[in-house]
């Protein structure tokens, strides 16, 4: 009884319950909807917000927050991008190492800031998301690099099809697989939660704060980086507003996830569902019919949603004095 | 008082201690809280430390536990010196605290919040969570606490969340144990369930730290002591050889015990009444009259829902039920600006934190709840502003630099004489002191003592929230005792003793000696 | 440890009010401000015609009308990051309203309207249910600006009454335009509010301590209701002022410039944790980063690089003094 009680409390069953009438609902008129390729599709289109929640969820769990994501895909996805362009026999995983640790170095710059200088996220990483931005126009000088400048094997490393899923949704796993060792089994996962739960209490354990924080911003930062590579390589083309805004929608999906802004709540599952909902409402509109022009006003609703009711959840109890003598077994 | 003899190992008493502290300084903007303190911990034995609030016992602990370093200084371990750079390097030198407040994590589980930092890992070097909840569930069993090691945090009461962090303490092989006041919360059956567990921690030769401001219970269970007194050690070494009057004298620095000013107390009509006030979860059926000219003491031991029962009055929070009567009408407060104008304040026990914004001046702090009485239609005016300010900045004798100084470069006791300043601007009918002399100086403590019954001779209605028993018993003209967020008695002055004030508070219907 | 042992009479303050201002923030900017100046003057020789200073003032008056409300809000602690996006919807719905015909005061009223209504929006879910602002404004910010790409789609809506663009273009007074006057005008009654009444105080008292401020009987959450509800009629009046500038709307007007105003704040010498700061330092920061951005228009720099010179000013101005604040106590300890 109670077991399905906690289970009905939690985040990510809600989730799903949604997520399952949202595909009923569609696909009660447009039954094509919920066939296993459409599914597959929704996830393969939805791994890149996936691999990039899940570095933003290191840094909310940790009490900050990182809006520079987008832009660093789109630098990072620029240079990789121009660099083929110029050199089409670079090896595909010399160009992804580069995109990782390009991602890594702009997310350090961010974390170094928060954790040396004790700056404010917010404001750290609204400076970087426009300077991040800017560069990418600095290199390109506006220009666009297109498919056709683009190496055959450059575009078809995400789309390549192995074990019936494209190697983009295979990294989606795989990044989902990692995060759940990295948050569930690690002292620096488990960091993370202390240090945004309570960060007096961390420094009582020992947790360095700080340091825990600009890891967090190193992951996001690297995560960021791949993605610039797997976005401009999936759309097959570079150019400096790709992604513009897109990090509204990675923090939207942590927060559908129950990913607490205030730090220190949040599980992969529940990141993982809150951006597979979001994929799932973005690829249903064009099926029922909806503007595209929806998809902005309708993150930003269910960013606000998800924050009502996050709050709801959070609300605190006090200090139950009168409990005191119950023992909880 | 002594109900337990020194143990025999008091003979190896001069074998070399495990822990020294020697030199040691610590200096924060504005205050040296620590000055040239020396400390010794010997294996086997508990060292009482003793100090009134503000001698600079914390600071001591957060130095010994690597939350701050030293200025100046040495501490060594085995007669080697070591350095704590961080808590981790404290723990690994063997080094667990109990923490006064219990600094935990509200939404992890009771297993993570005993082994944050320190998991059992697996051959892979993940964290192994059956091993975590195996031996969590372990500790938990041998300090008889019967807490699932499932539950999060935040659904614990207060009494099971201090076992928890007892728990943590003990789940790292340490041979030096500090305990922070750690009766502070406990009802009579906890404490002596964690003198149990004290004396076993002694039979297993490891050095304890017991810091109490509890006499008896240092008696009991403690061979050494140390005396701080403003952030300098006064006095240290056998108990057997001292009695608690010489104690008392080095802890206030002089002869006499604190004398109260208490006045003939001219008591009048009722003014406030309070009518089987409850709240779901904080507190029930609390009921109690005060009069003009009264000071109503509030005792009970920390976490007994004094504070709750207080905000509650003043408009912060909303109880479940109840009522509330000033002057014969029923008042309701949804915010404590309705308290104000009705005439009831509240100068709340966290000062930094409730009471002053520490970061303003003087007499913006003072002005803030009177604004409308110092501007004239919604303009400020600082002239009046500064003459308010002075008023009872003079009043209360309030020793600044000037009224334009943040009140956070403040001592604690003239940061208290501001906030208590910032409510009598507003000229009261009931003034609500929770614990007003807490963390502060003795001179500031005797000038606030001064001050209170000043104003019940003035007419003034006061309840005084304390849980020092020597305060409550000299200022109180009756005391209102809680227990378990509930009323345990209202005594009058006449005949209360400590005895019958400590039974109340923790339900020990047998008595406690 | 500034605590005389025996004072009877405690002054009023130590320093008198000159000394402090030569030690202000403020004084900083102006002389930056005047440097910039100077420089402008020997780069272009076209600078300091009164017509070309005129229009420079065009650059920053309505993003400063938005940072003068903004600055009171991130003095109470929070912020609002929705601005642009208000903005966007109010020239939007302006621009609705003006297709069916409606005169010039119907769109005021409605730009005007619109902002009263989403700072409301905002403030009721930051007051009533007490989310963070950051994240409510967040999403609020692409939720009006997605309403306004629901409702104009890649179209731009043009054709509004020819006096409607006395807002944006006409002139009170010779040089002095009518969007540099309102700003001025806003600005000092900003000013006088922030630093001379009650209601101000309580702003300050609520950025350095909401729970004492509570504790001392402020409505906490009124007062906050009160400033998202100027932020977002301050982004109304710069949506008019736009609008009427540009004689058209598309939904991605204003963009990017929650990031200029936030930055006007904090160059403005207000702290972005809250607690203190003048309106006085967020004019002055407004005539700077004008000026700046003029200078640059000058020497034909693209507006791209314009955004990242306004990027490394935000961390800047925050970052540099933290660092030499560090390098201070190195060498006292030193």
């Amino acid at each position: 009884m109670s077991l399905i009680r906690t289970l009905l409390a939690r985040r990510e069953t809600l989730l799903l319950c949604a997520m399952l009438a949202l595909l009923i609902g569609v696909t009660a008129r447009f039954p094509e909807f919920a066939t296993p390729a459409s599914l597959a599709n929704v996830f393969h289109d939805t791994s890149i917000l996936i691999i990039l929640a899940l570095g933003q969820m290191a840094v909310i769990l940790t009490k900050s927050i990182d809006l520079s994501v987008a832009a660093n895909l789109a630098f990072t996805g620029m240079t990789v991008a121009m660099l083929n362009h110029a050199f089409p026999d670079l090896s595909i995983l010399v160009l992804m190492g580069l995109a990782l640790t390009m991602g890594l170095a702009l997310g350090a710059i961010n974390g170094l800031m928060v954790w040396r200088l004790n700056m404010p996220p917010i404001v750290v990483t609204l400076g970087t998301l426009t300077i991040y931005r800017g560069l990418a126009f600095v290199e390109s000088g506006g220009a666009w690099v297109n498919a056709h400048e683009m190496s055959p094997a450059f575009l078809e490393l995400p789309r390549a099809v192995v074990a019936g899923l494209p190697v983009l949704s295979w990294l989606a796993i795989l990044a989902i697989g990692l995060s759940v060792l990295l948050f569930d089994r690690t002292p620096i996962g488990r960091a993370f939660f202390a240090t945004g739960g309570n960060a007096v209490a961390a420094v009582y354990t020992g947790i360095d704060v700080g340091r825990t924080r600009f890891y967090a911003f190193c992951l996001s930062g690297m995560l960021a980086g791949l993605s610039g590579y797997l976005w401009v390589s999936r759309y097959a083309v570079a150019y400096v507003d790709v992604a513009g805004g897109f990090e509204l929608n990675v923090i939207a999906a942590c927060v559908i996830g129950g990913v607490s802004i205030a730090g220190g709540i949040g599980s992969v599952a529940g990141t993982v569902l809150g951006a597979l909902f979001l994929g799932l409402i973005m690829n249903a509109l064009p099926v029922i019919g909806v503007s595209p022009f929806w998809q902005m006003a309708i993150s930003g609703a269910v960013i606000i949603a998800a924050v009502t009711i996050n709050a709801r959840a959070e609300r605190s109890v006090g200090r139950n004095i009168l409990r005191r003598k119950e023992i909880v077994l | 008082m002594n109900a337990m003899s020194p143990t025999q190992s008091v003979h190896t008493a001069e074998a070399q201690p495990l822990l020294e502290m020697v030199g040691i300084s610590k200096s924060f903007p504005g205050v040296k809280a620590l000055s040239d303190v020396a400390l010794s911990l010997r294996a086997g034995h508990v060292t009482a430390l003793i100090g009134e609030n503000g001698a600079g016992k914390s600071t001591l602990v957060k130095c010994l536990t690597g939350i701050y370093q030293p200025d100046s200084g040495e501490i060594r371990v085995d007669g080697k010196p070591v350095r704590f750079a961080t808590a981790d390097a404290a723990q690994a030198a063997g080094v667990t605290a109990i923490h006064q407040e219990t600094v935990l994590f509200d939404e992890l589980t009771v297993a993570e919040n005993i082994f944050l930092g320190h998991a059992p890992r697996t051959r892979l070097g993940f964290v192994d969570w059956a091993a975590m909840h195996a031996r969590a569930a372990a500790i938990l069993h041998g300090i008889d606490a019967p807490i699932s090691t499932r539950v999060r945090l935040k659904d614990l009461s207060i009494a099971q969340r201090h076992l928890v962090a007892i728990a943590r303490a003990l789940s790292v092989d340490a041979r030096i144990v500090i305990m922070d006041e750690p009766t502070a919360a406990l009802s009579y059956k906890e404490v002596e369930d964690l003198f149990r567990i004290v004396a076993r921690l002694k039979a297993a030769g490891k050095a304890i730290l017991f810091i109490s401001h509890k006499f008896e219970e240092v008696w009991r269970i403690a061979e050494y002591y140390a005396v701080f007194r403003d952030g300098r050690q006064v006095g240290a070494g056998l108990l057997a050889d001292v009695d608690q009057h010489d104690l008392v004298k080095m802890m206030v620095g002089r002869d006499v015990a604190h004398v109260f000013p208490k006045g003939e107390p001219k008591i009048g009509d009722t003014v406030f009444s309070v009518r089987k006030l409850s709240h779901p979860t904080e507190y029930d059926d609390i009921s109690f009259d005060l009069r003009r000219g009264e000071i109503l003491g509030l005792y009970g031991l920390v976490g007994a829902g004094r504070s709750e029962v207080c905000q509650a009055l003043f408009g912060v929070s909303r109880p479940g039920s109840g009522e509330v009567l000033l002057d014969g009408q029923p008042l309701v407060t949804r915010s404590p600006s309705d308290a104000i104008g009705a005439g009831i304040v509240y100068v709340p026990e966290e000062r930094g934190r409730h009471g002053a914004i520490t970061a303003m001046p003087i007499v913006s702090n003072m002005s803030l709840p009177s604004l409308r009485q110092t501007s004239r239609r919604n303009f400020l005016r600082m002239a009046e502003e500064f003459a308010l300010a002075r008023t009872y900045a003079e009043r209360l004798d309030l020793r600044a630099a000037s009224l334009s100084q943040p009140v956070g470069t403040l001592s604690g006791g003239n940061q208290q004489k501001v906030v208590i300043g910032k409510w009598l601007a507003t000229r009261p009918k009931v003034i609500i002191l929770d614990e007003p002399t807490k963390g502060i100086d003795i001179g500031s403590k005797a000038a606030v003592h001064a001050f209170m019954s000043e104003l019940a001779a003035e007419g003034l209605a006061v309840i005084m929230v304390s849980s020092e028993i020597p305060e409550v018993l000299g200022m109180s003209d009756r005391v209102l005792v809680m227990r378990e967020g509930r009323m345990a008695g209202l005594f009058d002055r006449q005949g209360l003793t400590p005895e019958i004030l400590v039974r109340a508070a923790t339900g020990n219907s047998e008595g406690r000696q | 440890m500034s605590e005389i042992t025996s004072a009877r009479h405690i002054p009023d303050r130590l320093d008198s009010p000159l000394s402090a201002a030569l030690r202000s923030w403020e004084l900083l900017l102006v002389l930056v401000a005047v440097a910039i100046f100077i420089a402008n003057s020997l780069a272009s020789p076209y600078f300091l015609d009164p017509w070309n200073l005129s229009d420079a003032t065009f650059n920053f008056t309505e993003k400063a009308i938005i940072a003068v409300a903004m600055a009171f809000l991130v003095v109470s602690g929070e912020i609002d990051l929705s601005v642009a996006g208000i903005i966007a919807l109010a020239s939007t719905l302006m621009g609705a309203v003006a297709q069916t015909g409606a005169g010039t005061g119907t769109l005021v009223l409605v730009g005007l309207g619109v902002g009263l209504g989403c700072g409301a929006f905002n403030a009721v879910l930051v007051t009533r249910l007490r989310l963070p602002s950051i994240v409510v404004t967040i999403g609020s910010m692409s939720l009006f600006r997605g309403l306004a790409y629901v409702i104009l789609g890649d179209q731009v809506y043009k054709g509004y009454p020819a006096d409607f663009a006395w807002f944006g273009q006409g002139y009170v007074w010779w040089v002095f335009s009518f969007e540099f006057v309102a700003f001025l005008i806003l600005a000092l009654v900003g000013g006088i509010v922030l630093h001379r009444t009650i209601f101000g105080r309580q702003v300050f008292a609520i950025g350095n301590n909401a729970l004492a401020a509570t504790f001392s009987g402020v409505h906490v959450e009124r007062v906050k209701f009160i400033l998202f509800l100027m932020t977002g009629v301050a982004s109304g009046i710069a949506a008019v002022m736009l609008t009427s500038r540009l004689g058209s709307t598309r939904p991605s007007i204003a963009q990017g410039w929650e990031l200029e105003a936030v930055t006007m704040v904090v160059l403005g010498g207000i702290n972005i944790n809250g607690g203190s700061g003048s309106i006085l330092g967020v004019v002055i920061a407004a005539f700077v980063m004008g000026l700046i951005t003029f200078g640059l228009g000058l020497l034909n720099v693209p507006g791209v690089i314009m955004s990242i010179f306004i990027g490394l000013m935000l961390i800047g101005v925050i970052a540099v003094p933290i660092v030499f604040r560090r390098l201070a106590a190195l060498r006292r300890r030193g």
